[in-house]
């Protein structure tokens, strides 16, 4: 870290942006610090894309302003195009071109590209250099998708659902990418709806949902802020009422998946929840505990799952 | 370093127009139609007993020697109508276009090198076209040259000024197409490939003077003959290129 840890990359104020009658976005606000991935967490349609879109320049919001290095993305785009590199959601390349073509293409764009065939190497994409878009597996053509983001050595690389359709392995490598690009001075900001992506990577975390933040801060701190920070798991030896835990002062959420009982709090959580059971004749069985998590922040503060209605447009 | 500001234009329109020449010619259907059709009809044409020898019914002219135009036409319009437009469609449809305009390279310079390339197909063609059947099939070269190639010209930029028309206002390729494959017969038709002008009715003969097609073939027999230049076909093809030029500039949607 330098003396100054913490010059701003992008600052948003009061971003709007509606599409016929649909508000996908409604006074969002937020600052993206230099050396920092940022992600956007949220369910789709929550507004993510049309967000950093606007940082893009790609769409054009209907109010607010946007700084981006001190530039307006709307106006700036020619200074912008070579320092902000960009991973579109749904971009496609010609069948007929191949791996390193693209590339090699894509790099000439850029005035300090980085080297084709390293990148390829480390997505793990060098065997494919030589084959056509085409025959590409959807995990081989996002990681095209990612490199070509990547090309310009950019000073801000936005990744909008970066590892969607990857593979486990491919995704920790995607993951490592991401750690070492930002070690290298790169700003990224990323659009997920991968919870583990969120706490993996970023160093702060805004919840989005319609259209709104719900929250921004680091996974951690949303988690401990949020829930109050403990989870406990366990399986009940019989069935029981609910209300015998809810009414606790520790706890704050309580949910049922499948056998498994999942209960979310604060404080002495553990020790009073099994307690208050085997007062009432119920053992916990098989008991895990935990910190809370990204998720379980999401869903006290949105009421439901991240991954629910997923079959909506994302925008 | 590398200045961004010399280096980076004029190499990355090179890669682009690489790449797209490289994807000409590996999905080869518009080489087949531009180049290959249109040549293998000059060829057996040019074979079929009789067609070399000039008739009186055809105002002089061989049979061979008024198809050779249309032939011309055939190249021009197959990378104009057919090829073109819908290369950009695609680009569009798919998000390509969209990409690149996040890049430090406009979407326009590939609309650039689509032209470049599907330009250079069809004067490929033209050339090949006229070597051939005056090589081959004995065809009297152009007495007026300077007047075929503006004939040649002129049928360029008005075609592919519709080609462009098309791009801008057509969302799918699907449509697209089929628009191409209409409008490729129907031209054709107007420009004499199953009636030669010369034995077109009058009301035929009269639609066809104001079609692209139509005039284009009229201004190169002009040429094919040295006759005076008519001005009529002229403007007709100057205003297609005009009014569809600009409105394919004013009307072009890169998403």
């Amino acid at each position: 870290m330098t003396q100054n840890p913490n010059p701003i990359a992008i600052t948003v104020s009061h971003l709007k942006k509606t599409y016929g009658n649909v508000k996908a976005v409604e006074d969002v606000s937020f600052v993206v610090n230099e050396g920092e991935i940022f992600g956007f967490l949220g369910p789709n349609g929550a507004g993510k894309t049309t967000t950093v879109e606007c940082i893009t320049g790609l769409r054009h919001p209907d109010g607010g302003t946007i700084s981006v290095l001190g530039l307006d993305p709307q106006v700036d785009g020619e200074a912008l195009h070579p320092i902000v590199g960009v991973q579109l959601q749904f971009s496609t390349f010609p069948d007929k071109l191949k791996v390193l073509e693209i590339l090699d293409m894509y790099q000439s764009f850029y005035p300090n590209p980085a080297n084709p065939e390293e990148l390829a190497q480390v997505l793990g994409l060098s065997e494919k250099l030589g084959s056509y878009y085409k025959t590409l597996s959807g995990g081989q053509k996002q990681r095209l998708s990612v490199a070509l983001a990547l090309i310009g050595q950019p000073k801000i690389a936005v990744l909008d659902e970066m590892t969607t359709g990857l593979d486990p392995q491919a995704r920790l490598d995607v993951w490592e990418l991401i750690e070492r690009t930002r070690d290298r001075g790169t700003t990224v900001v990323l659009v997920s709806h991968y919870m583990e992506e969120a706490e993996r990577l970023c160093d702060r975390v805004a919840l989005i949902d319609r259209g709104h933040i719900i929250a921004l801060d680091t996974p951690y701190g949303l988690a401990e802020k949020v829930t109050g920070g403990k989870q406990v798991r366990f399986v009940p030896s019989q069935s029981f009422d609910d209300g015998l835990l809810r009414t606790l002062p520790e706890v704050k959420t309580i949910e049922h998946q499948g056998k498994h009982v999942k209960v979310v709090g604060s404080g002495q959580l553990v020790n009073v929840v099994i307690k208050t059971l085997a007062w009432n004749g119920v053992e916990a069985l098989d008991v895990q505990t935990e910190g809370a998590t990204l998720e379980d922040a999401f869903v006290q503060l949105t009421g439901r799952h991240i991954h629910e209605d997923t079959k909506a447009q994302s925008t | 370093m590398n200045n961004p500001k010399t280096k980076t234009p004029r190499l990355a329109f090179g890669k682009l127009l690489l790449n797209e020449s490289r994807l000409a010619l590996r999905v080869p259907i518009g080489l087949g139609v531009g180049l290959g059709l249109p040549i293998l009809l000059l060829v057996i044409l040019g074979l079929i007993p009789g067609t070399l020898e000039p008739s009186s019914d055809l105002g002089g002219l061989s049979y061979f020697a008024l198809l050779y135009p249309i032939l011309v036409a055939v190249t021009i319009l197959a990378q104009s109508i057919n090829v073109l437009p819908r290369n950009l469609i695609k680009y569009r449809e798919t998000g390509i276009l969209r990409r690149l305009s996040v890049t430090p390279v406009p979407p326009s310079w590939l609309l650039a090198a689509q032209i470049v390339i599907n330009l250079t197909i069809a004067v490929v063609g033209i050339i090949l076209l006229t070597a051939v059947g005056v090589a081959v099939f004995g065809l009297e070269p152009p007495r007026d040259i300077l007047g075929f190639l503006l004939a040649d010209f002129l049928t360029i930029t008005s075609l592919f000024s519709i080609g462009l028309f098309i791009a801008a206002v057509v969302r799918s390729d699907a449509l697209a197409q089929g628009i191409g494959g209409i409008l490729f017969f129907a031209l054709l038709f107007f420009g004499g490939l199953w009636i030669p002008r010369p034995l077109m009715p009058a009301v035929l003969l009269n639609i066809s003077n104001w079609i692209p097609l139509g005039a284009s073939v009229a201004v190169m027999q002009n040429a094919m003959q040295g006759t005076a230049l008519s001005l009529q076909p002229l403007l007709v093809l100057i205003g297609y290129t005009v009014i569809l030029g600009y409105l394919s500039v004013r009307l072009f949607q890169w998403e």
